[in-house]
């Protein structure tokens, strides 16, 4: 063992100590999300109010701690409660009156609210809580059904799923080191994880912990820092426990601030085993062998990126981390960088030493002012602990880290515009090659890789490459975070296994759509991205399968539209988007974005003239093929494939002048339903031009020659008499 | 080391070409002109336009040819359907957004945007919409800037950064919104613009024009109370004659000096008196300082564009300079003082017109130090070569075939030192030919210092002057002019330092000629033939040393005294000031 890895050995006894004796002290921990999801969502107010509650109980073995956000968005704040002894509790949408009801129900006197619970999964309190793994890499014989096999045993025991809940989970490959293992079974509220290779080592536990009360310890598997606390914490409910946590392993579960929380799981491990016997050589090799590819949305391959770097001539070099998260409703990055800030400088250590870079920035777009601070401080933390400048654990390597903010634009998510912005210059793209790893900042070689690469990093240097690229399809490995919005019930952050078909993320973990609606489409990638059509759900979320089917995987945002969603009206917003984050540099996007929206303009007002689509598709393929830069390469995406998917929707508007959505407003055109309406005077009170017509107590009339179509008297009308045609 | 030869093929031809080759260049070697428009020879590559893309087969985008290199085996096709297509939609999305004024524009017919409509064939209007809206930004006395017809190429950007070292432009705002102007659209009289007018040169449309004053010259011209007196400066004779499809290089002073008479000038002066008189004055300086360790190296101010540089960015520098006016402004007190007096004309009454190659000579003429107490300017207009050549067109004055007239003496008398003012290494070589004479006392034989010659932006020489080794150096392009001024602040030591704003010095001012069509500014070759008509001149004249021009010797005596006193001090020599942003 080398002196690096005695050093760090000795911070992590040190941590463990600490934390150890934190965990004595502390009979009960609330977790309460701190992020700026949680606090837009309340969890500041939470928090007061438990405070206030602790300090009048009087309790000091019940602590707060901050934790980043879980990602799931639709049910934040969320207050987990954590006893020793006991399965994790988890509350959803937490409000101070909330708070007092839990607090002295379960906190004080062990009463579990039910009314709270997250998903309300827990109906009951079950005596056990199972949950299988199984293992996509299984290469061993006899392959059985876990659930089945358990269901038998336990009904034969007397256990019905009063007393045991069952579930399998999701997660592919995940954890699992040894191909011979079937399934790792999780068993609650002992926590006790177990190797299930066949049916009899399953028919050992059922009967030895199930049936008989005794963990079956010869069947233990130990402790695995990265993937137990997560799923320990999460397993139970099915969100989560779908999910395959690589990137979000931390998120939602440390204390973003604390260097302890991060070290005392395994933080930092990778890093210190990289410094200590690790040539930069062997790291970009086992970079490369992972298949890691960059999670911005190009999807380079990382490894090679690295490689060109440290080939590069030049030896000053320098590594940034793209964190100007900047597409419309994806937030996977500030969730890491809120959640998780220890991880992505273990991450760019790992990079700086493998491509030769003694200097790196942090790009964090000024927007995101808790992240900014979160980051600063976790800099800050580990420089005082000799993790960052100069000869980090005694290794002789230098590096620092240093925060540039981005001012707002887009386009400076691109990475020749993103190093003009830290340059102090106009972030404007400019022509590649020479590549960044050729000539990047200040003209030095330099590697950029987004904030889900950076974190990805540690995760293939604590498993290795080769159970990295067990993740995954043949041509993408690992996972990917998804901001899973629009019409799906459960939105937030997912994190899936690449190859996880569109169906599964929407319905299995997305919870499906709400409502009796059905679903139309989903937007995967971002104003880059494109629309993809209810047939190819079951498409397989990769890097490549994404593009051939006209649409990119991009930084992650998924998007789901029902039929309430009018998809010329989808294309036109993200066009406007692009439009305006246009940097302005080359005609194409300036100026060719700015036709298209016009056209769009025309189509959904019913003024498109003779000619508009075909128009409006020369200009998108014109975009694409001749843009300067990938934000104008793909700025047409949207436009170009609801053209493909929704010709029809769009040929219903030019020609019909009709939006079948019902979303465009010039384009819809009201009436009154004689049957419905009882005369109430209300929508002729308030129609701004007057058009509406009726004697009290008698069916009322639209004047649609005069009806400006403002859907005021539909917003208003009580009796639902008012229809959209 | 050997160069690595790469094979391609373009359109099915094979080509040869030196690694590192763009296809735009490889194109060329088999005579094809891919057609292009951001693109300028002397410029970096910005691939902005994307007019120059081709198709390169396995690319899944179309490259700008520009800045793309060739690579072994590349198949490019620069003219397939496709192609023309998109370079057709491409040029009709910037006519879309660009105001369709054509026929009364002031590039009409001499416009890059226009040609490559036509080139291209934009034959109608398939995606018209809304136009951006700017106001006319006028506020400089030099140059106006029309955003509503820029194309937003980033050639002046470039100019005004990379050759000239200013950094005054940049683009504003975003997306369709884009525009260039100064850092926080700060009005151009209010930024750090030395006015030097390259934007000007190197715009393919009329976004950058120089401010127009041909109405005030046609006003005075028109109105008998004035006294309308006009002189041009040694490099429109070099350059004058493009505008009227003469070959670059032909002198044609005699034919302009004809045209002006024709315009209705009273009096026809040549500023090259003046050089002459500015060299007996600063030759004079430059002695004195040499004999009395005054401030080396002295450096020329005859260049407003340099000198307002020099006042922002490198103000470290004002003792340096010569206290001499410039030629031009010298010739204009003169006119309006001696010549006045001696012709018995109330200076109130005479109008000065000077023709400069320069947009920044007509904001010197605002400066207040070249004002009269009454606030009256000496040079009541300047006209840049351009506009001359307007007026000219717009009198109906048949220009090529006018016969040979001088200029109106004495006031239009000079030697052929004066003449090499006009371009780079001019002002030095004319002032050592005064001040090596003086300082030896002995008559200068070789009287051609051929080393200070040439247009690139930096020349050097020791000189053996009477046992004595002087340094001198002569820059032009202003990003040049930081390269010296650095490495003086670093310590090195020169004795005297011409430095020109423009490129090529006043051959290659921001007022000269536009390039013809496919044609580029900044071209040395271009300037070496302006230049080499200068040199032809000089070599002509008998005088060639401005200290013997009997008229300038004739001055002193009858007006001004002696040589460096004080009513020379007085009226010929100015002063300068420190301004934001300092010493950059």
């Amino acid at each position: 063992m080398g002196t690096i890895l005695e050093q760090y050995a000795k911070l992590q006894a040190e941590t463990k100590e600490r934390m150890h004796q934190r965990m004595k002290a502390h009979q009960i921990e609330i977790h309460i999300g701190d992020a700026t999801c949680e606090n837009a969502a309340g969890s500041l107010d939470v928090r007061d109010e438990f405070e206030k509650l602790i300090e009048a109980s009087g309790r000091s073995d019940i602590v707060i701690k901050k934790t980043g956000c879980t990602g799931r968005c639709s049910a934040e704040p969320i207050v987990g409660v954590m006893q020793h002894g006991k399965p994790p509790f988890k509350y959803q949408s937490v409000t101070p009156e909330k708070v007092r009801r839990i607090f002295t129900e379960h906190i004080l006197n062990g009463q579990i609210v039910l009314d709270y619970l997250l998903d309300k999964k827990t109906k009951n309190e079950y005596r056990y809580q199972v949950a299988f793994y199984k293992n996509s890499t299984f290469c061993g014989a006899e392959p059985f059904d876990a659930m089945e096999v358990a269901k038998a045993g336990l009904h034969k025991a007397g256990l019905d799923e009063t007393a045991v809940k069952l579930s399998l989970c999701l997660n592919r490959g995940l954890f699992i080191s040894h191909c011979d293992v079937q399934y790792y079974m999780i068993v609650f509220p002992q926590i006790v994880r177990y190797r299930i290779r066949n049916q009899a080592d399953l028919d050992r536990v059922l009967a030895g912990h199930l049936v008989g009360g005794q963990v079956v310890t010869d069947l233990v598997e130990e402790e695995d820092a990265l993937f137990d606390r997560y799923l320990t914490t999460y397993a139970d409910i099915e969100f989560f426990s779908k999910q395959t946590r690589l990137t979000l392993r931390n998120s939602g579960i440390v204390d973003p601030e604390s260097l302890d929380d991060y070290v005392f799981y395994c933080g930092f491990g990778a890093a210190a085993r990289v410094l200590d016997g690790m040539t930069p050589e062997e790291v970009v090799a086992e970079v490369k062998k992972s298949g890691l590819r960059g999670r911005g949305g190009a999807g380079f391959l990382t490894g090679l990126k690295w490689e060109f770097a440290q080939k590069a001539k030049n030896p000053k070099r320098y590594i940034i981390c793209n964190a100007d998260e900047g597409d419309p409703g994806a937030f996977m990055d500030r969730s890491t960088l809120e959640g998780d800030p220890f991880s992505i400088i273990e991450g760019m250590i790992i990079g700086a030493y493998a491509t030769g870079a003694n200097q790196g920035f942090c790009y964090i777009r000024a927007e995101y002012p808790l992240a900014i601070q979160r980051v600063e401080l976790a800099i800050d933390k580990a420089r005082k602990a000799g993790l960052l400048g100069k000869n980090i654990l005694g290794s002789g390597f230098d590096f620092d880290l240093e925060i540039r903010l981005g001012a707002g634009a887009f386009v400076c998510g691109e990475e020749t515009a993103l190093m003009h912005s830290i340059e102090g210059r106009r972030g404007q793209p400019r022509i590649r090659p020479p590549f960044p790893a050729e000539s990047g900042l200040w003209g030095c070689p330099t590697t950029i890789n987004n904030v889900e690469t950076w974190a990805n990093i540690p995760v293939v240097f604590q498993y290795g490459a080769d159970w990295f690229a067990r993740i995954g399809t043949e041509k993408s490995k690992g996972t990917k975070v998804f901001a899973l919005a629009g019409k799906v019930k459960n939105t937030g952050l997912v994190e899936v296994p690449m190859g996880t078909t569109l169906r599964n993320v929407i319905f299995d973990i997305g919870g499906g759509i709400p409502g009796d609606k059905t679903i139309k489409a989903v937007q995967t990638g971002g104003p880059s991205g494109g629309c993809i059509p209810v047939e190819m759900l079951d498409t397989e979320v990769d890097y490549d399968s994404l593009a051939a089917i006209g649409s990119i995987m991009g930084s992650g945002g998924m998007i789901v539209l029902d039929e309430d969603s009018c998809m010329v009206d989808v294309a036109k917003f993200f066009l406007e988007f692009t439009m305006s984050e246009s940097c302005g540099k080359c005609t194409p996007c300036r100026e060719g974005t700015l036709r298209m929206y016009e056209i769009l303009e025309r189509i959904t007002r019913g003024e498109s003239r003779e000619g508009d689509l075909d128009r409006l598709e020369r200009l998108a393929n014109l975009v694409k093929k001749t843009a300067l830069c990938g934000l104008g390469q793909t700025a047409p995406n949207p436009v170009l494939s609801t053209l493909k998917h929704f010709r029809d929707e769009y040929e219903i508007h030019v020609k019909e002048k009709r939006c079948p959505a019902k979303v465009c407003k010039k384009l819809i055109v009201y009436e009154i339903d004689t049957n419905k309406c009882i005369g109430c005077t209300a929508c002729a009170r308030v129609c701004p031009v007057n058009c509406i017509a009726g004697k009290p107590k008698t069916p009322h009339e639209i004047d649609k020659t005069k009806c400006i179509r403002c859907g005021q008297c539909w917003t208003t009308c009580k009796f639902d008499a008012i229809r959209k045609i | 080391m050997a160069t690595t030869m790469i094979h391609a093929t373009i359109d099915g031809r094979p080509v040869e070409v030196e690694a590192g080759t763009t296809i735009m260049q490889a194109a060329e070697t088999i005579g094809i002109r891919i057609p292009r428009l951001c693109y300028h020879p002397k410029l970096s590559l910005e691939g902005a336009c994307r007019i120059c893309i081709v198709d390169v087969k396995g690319m899944r985008f179309f490259p700008a040819s520009c800045a793309t290199k060739v690579t072994e085996g590349m198949e490019i096709t620069t003219g397939s359907p496709e192609i023309r297509q998109a370079r057709r939609d491409i040029v009709e999305l910037l006519l879309d957004n660009h105001p369709m004024d054509c026929q009364t524009c002031e590039r009409d017919a001499n416009c890059e945007l226009q040609n490559l409509a036509y080139q291209l064939g934009v034959r109608e209007r398939l995606f018209d919409g809304k136009r951006k809206e700017f106001e006319v930004e006028d506020s400089s006395y030099s140059i106006v800037r029309n955003s509503e017809k820029c194309v937003l190429c980033q050639r002046c950007v470039r100019v005004c950064a990379e050759v000239q070292g200013v950094h005054n432009l940049s683009q504003q705002w975003r997306g369709a919104s884009t525009v260039v102007a100064p850092a926080f659209e700060a009005r151009m009289i209010e930024s750090i613009c030395i006015n030097c007018g390259q934007c000007i040169n190197v715009c393919p449309t009329a976004a950058w024009v120089e401010k127009s004053w041909t109405e005030d010259v046609w006003n005075a011209l028109n109105d008998p109370k004035k006294h309308v007196v006009v002189h041009i400066a040694p490099s429109i004779r070099a350059a004058i004659g493009e505008g009227f499809g003469l070959p670059p290089g032909t002198p044609t002073e005699g034919k302009t000096a004809a045209a002006l008479r024709r315009l209705g000038f009273d009096k026809v002066f040549d500023t090259n008196f003046s050089a002459d008189l500015t060299i007996v004055e600063e030759s004079n300086e430059f002695l004195k300082r040499l004999q009395n360790g005054g401030t080396l190296p002295l450096i020329t101010s005859c260049s407003p564009g340099w000198v307002k540089f020099m006042e922002h960015f490198y103000p470290g520098f004002i003792p340096n300079m010569s206290t001499c006016k410039s030629p031009m402004s010298m010739h204009s007190t003169v006119i309006k003082t001696y010549y006045a007096e001696k012709a018995g004309i109330d200076p109130k009454d005479i109008f000065v017109v000077a023709v400069m190659p320069c947009t920044a000579k007509k904001y010197e003429s605002r400066r207040p130090e070249f004002m009269s107490a009454d606030g009256r300017p000496d040079t009541d207009a300047v006209l840049t070569t351009r506009e001359l050549i307007w007026m000219i067109k717009a009198y109906g004055i048949d220009f090529l075939h006018l016969a040979d007239e001088e200029f109106d003496h004495p006031l239009g008398y000079s030697t052929g030192a004066a003449d090499i003012f006009g371009t780079t290494g001019g002002v030095l070589e004319a002032a050592l030919r005064t001040a090596v004479e003086m300082a030896t006392g002995k008559e200068l034989v070789d009287i051609e210092f051929k080393q200070v010659r040439g247009v690139d932006g930096l020349q050097e020489a020791s000189l053996d002057v009477g046992g004595t080794t002087l340094k001198v150096a002569v820059a032009n392009g202003l990003h040049n002019a930081r390269v010296l001024l650095d490495r003086i602040k670093a310590g090195e030591t020169f004795h005297m330092i011409e430095i020109m704003a423009c490129p090529g010095g006043c051959v290659g001012g921001g007022g000269q000629p536009y390039p013809h069509q496919g044609e580029y500014t900044i071209d040395f070759d271009l300037y070496r033939k302006r230049a080499g008509a200068l040199y032809a001149i000089d070599k002509d004249k008998e005088l060639r040393k401005s200290h013997k021009n009997p008229h300038v010797l004739e001055l002193y005596k009858d007006y001004l005294g002696e040589v460096g006193g004080h009513k020379a001090h007085e009226l010929l020599h100015t002063h300068y000031q420190v301004r934001a942003p300092r010493g950059i």
